[in-house]
């Protein structure tokens, strides 16, 4: 799962986590945000990862973090052990981002989970222009290689809150490292430009 | 061999009552220490041994004039660095390294103990070790490690002892022997009651040992420790000295004749009645059941910070025993890592030349060694 080290997101994933909480990383990377987390926040952050290069490198670098995946083995955490949980930009990776969903919203009070928007205009205008799947910065491989198997739109997500029932307690889109409030009234403008969808969801 | 020249013996008159009923004191638990125990006494590692362990874990050990059976983790600038960290091992009571064993005189009967010897348990190997804490006025470990039968008593240590370590690491361990475990275990024990010379277990007084008996028990138990694609890789079909095969039962092939090996170094170095015993005390381990069916009460009380190692090919204690462990950790909300390491070296990658494993100890205990200090000294 190849992550794009986006520090400006790091640093709205942080302002929106409460000093001292609980915070899991789901799908923690390499640990960049854990430790962002850990230093800015003073969080007591553990984090799960799938690769086991990974989760040395987090290791190495003293943070708590359990292999595994995400789909399987957030079952072992009981309700609301955490006071946050975190997914950076991997719910389209999942099989099946409802159950994930809802796992994270069991596991954790609140949830912040970050998309890249596939309703981006640059998207868009590739499908449009060259009839292929598109490849960009954010989405670097090609559509038999992908991990990315549920690609969806910062729209995509609004409706998702709706369909499976979870609240948004707030959402932002990311714009050139800009970030700015997703409200109904710019939610097309926003779909349109934000790279990144970022949600703070509640149950 | 001078045995008693070189072992360090410490004598527990604290009366211990064993799981079984029995008391013991006054009795003498061999240890064996590497590096220096620094001012604050914070730097102290106890480390646990597996079955067939002692507590010469690294350079070379007295009695066998061979390396530690750890030498490859523990050691100057290794993962265990004992630059660093203050290490103890204890040889297991039980055992056959000059701790309290089956190999001991009864002072009552003034005769080799042999099966009249207490059945003792992890909680009772445990429970032997913390006399150590005492004895070295360390109040708290900064790690408690071990593999196998080690990671066992690490797991029985946290959960008697829940503030005595900062952290803990289970190793390639089991929180419940399984069946297909206890079966294994049987097969040795068998193998050494159907040799002639155990005589029941009094065989010492005779200085007759069941060495067949021992050495089967061995080869069996060596090939639970590896794994199918580790052996295939090492030693496939080929012949041992031979040409083709001999029609015959010798070593044709090199996989015998290295069991065969095996088993003979093994009985040089270990009592057959200690295998028996300590064999028994990994059977009746059950953390599961010590609290009623919920692991997660073992470990409710601590504060210790985990990191549970397992191995991809590891089919004796499979990554999902361990993994059973991380998961009623999780329950608690214990501070836990963990990590499968891949591996094609079987349950013995613990003990081997495995740098991913290495590395991962290495890195776990000298970050937590530096949060540590910084601690102190805040």
């Amino acid at each position: 799962m190849q992550k794009t080290v986006m520090k400006p997101e790091y640093k709205i994933i942080s302002d929106l986590i409460e000093k001292d909480a609980k915070v899991l990383d789901v799908g923690c990377d390499d640990g960049t945000l854990m430790e962002f987390l850990k230093t800015n926040k003073n969080a007591n952050i553990r984090g799960i990862e799938i690769s086991k290069e990974k989760v040395q490198i987090c290791i190495a670098k003293g943070l708590t973090v359990i292999e595994g995946n995400a789909e399987f083995d957030l079952k072992q955490f009981p309700n609301d052990s955490f006071e946050y949980v975190v997914l950076g930009q991997t719910l389209q990776a999942f099989i099946n981002p409802e159950t994930v969903i809802k796992e994270l919203l069991r596991v954790g009070n609140k949830a912040i989970v970050t998309i890249p928007n596939f309703g981006h205009w640059k998207v868009r205008l590739n499908l449009l222009l060259k009839g292929t799947m598109p490849i960009t910065n954010s989405l670097p491989h090609d559509w038999y290689n992908t991990p990315n198997i549920h690609m969806c739109t910062i729209k995509d997500f609004v409706r998702f809150s709706k369909i499976i029932n979870f609240k948004i307690f707030k959402s932002l889109a990311l714009i050139n490292e800009n970030v700015s409030d997703i409200n109904n009234s710019n939610l097309i403008f926003k779909n349109l430009f934000g790279e990144l969808g970022i949600f703070l969801i509640e149950k | 061999m001078n045995i008693k020249e070189n072992i360090k013996t410490l004598i527990v008159e604290k009366p211990l009552k064993l799981d079984c009923g029995q008391t013991i004191n006054n009795f003498p638990l061999a240890y064996e220490t590497y590096g220096s125990l620094n001012n604050e006494k914070n730097n102290a590692i106890l480390v646990f041994h597996a079955l067939t362990g002692d507590q010469f874990v690294t350079g070379i050990n007295p009695i066998t004039k061979k390396d530690g059976w750890w030498s490859y983790a523990v050691g100057s600038g290794k993962s265990i660095d004992t630059d660093k960290y203050f290490v103890i091992c204890a040889n297991v009571i039980g055992g056959c390294m000059g701790s309290f064993g089956p190999s001991h005189e009864n002072p009552k009967t003034k005769k080799i103990y042999g099966t009249d010897f207490p059945v003792i348990t992890i909680n009772d190997m445990v429970n032997a070790q913390i006399n150590l804490l005492d004895f070295f006025g360390i109040k708290k470990l900064f790690s408690v490690v071990g593999g196998s039968m080690g990671g066992m008593q690490v797991l029985q240590f946290i959960s008697n002892f829940p503030d005595k370590a900062k952290t803990a690491i289970p190793i390639a361990c089991t929180s419940s022997h399984s069946a297909q475990n206890i079966a294994f275990n049987e097969l040795g024990r068998q193998a050494i009651a159907a040799d002639h010379n155990w005589s029941d277990g009094n065989y010492n007084s005779k200085s007759i040992v069941p060495d067949k008996g021992l050495a089967v028990a061995r080869m069996a138990a060596h090939i639970t420790y590896l794994s199918k694609k580790g052996l295939q890789e090492k030693f496939g079909r080929k012949l041992q000295e031979r040409d083709d095969l001999k029609f015959g039962f010798d070593a044709d092939f090199q996989i015998e004749s290295y069991l065969r090996y095996q088993g003979s170094v093994f009985v040089d170095r270990f009592d057959a009645n200690s295998y028996l015993y300590i064999t028994r005390a990994m059977d009746y381990f059950d953390l599961v059941k010590q609290f009623n069916g919920n692991l997660s009460d073992a470990f409710k009380n601590t504060k210790a910070k985990f990191f549970i190692i397992s191995f991809t090919s590891d089919w004796l204690y499979p990554t999902q025993e361990n993994k059973e462990i991380v998961i009623a950790l999780n329950a608690v909300g214990a501070n836990v890592g963990f990590v499968e390491i891949e591996s094609d070296k079987g349950h013995d990658s613990f003990l081997l030349n495995v740098p991913d494993f290495l590395k991962a100890l290495k890195n776990f205990l000298d970050k937590s060694y530096a949060e540590n200090s910084h601690e102190t000294r805040i």
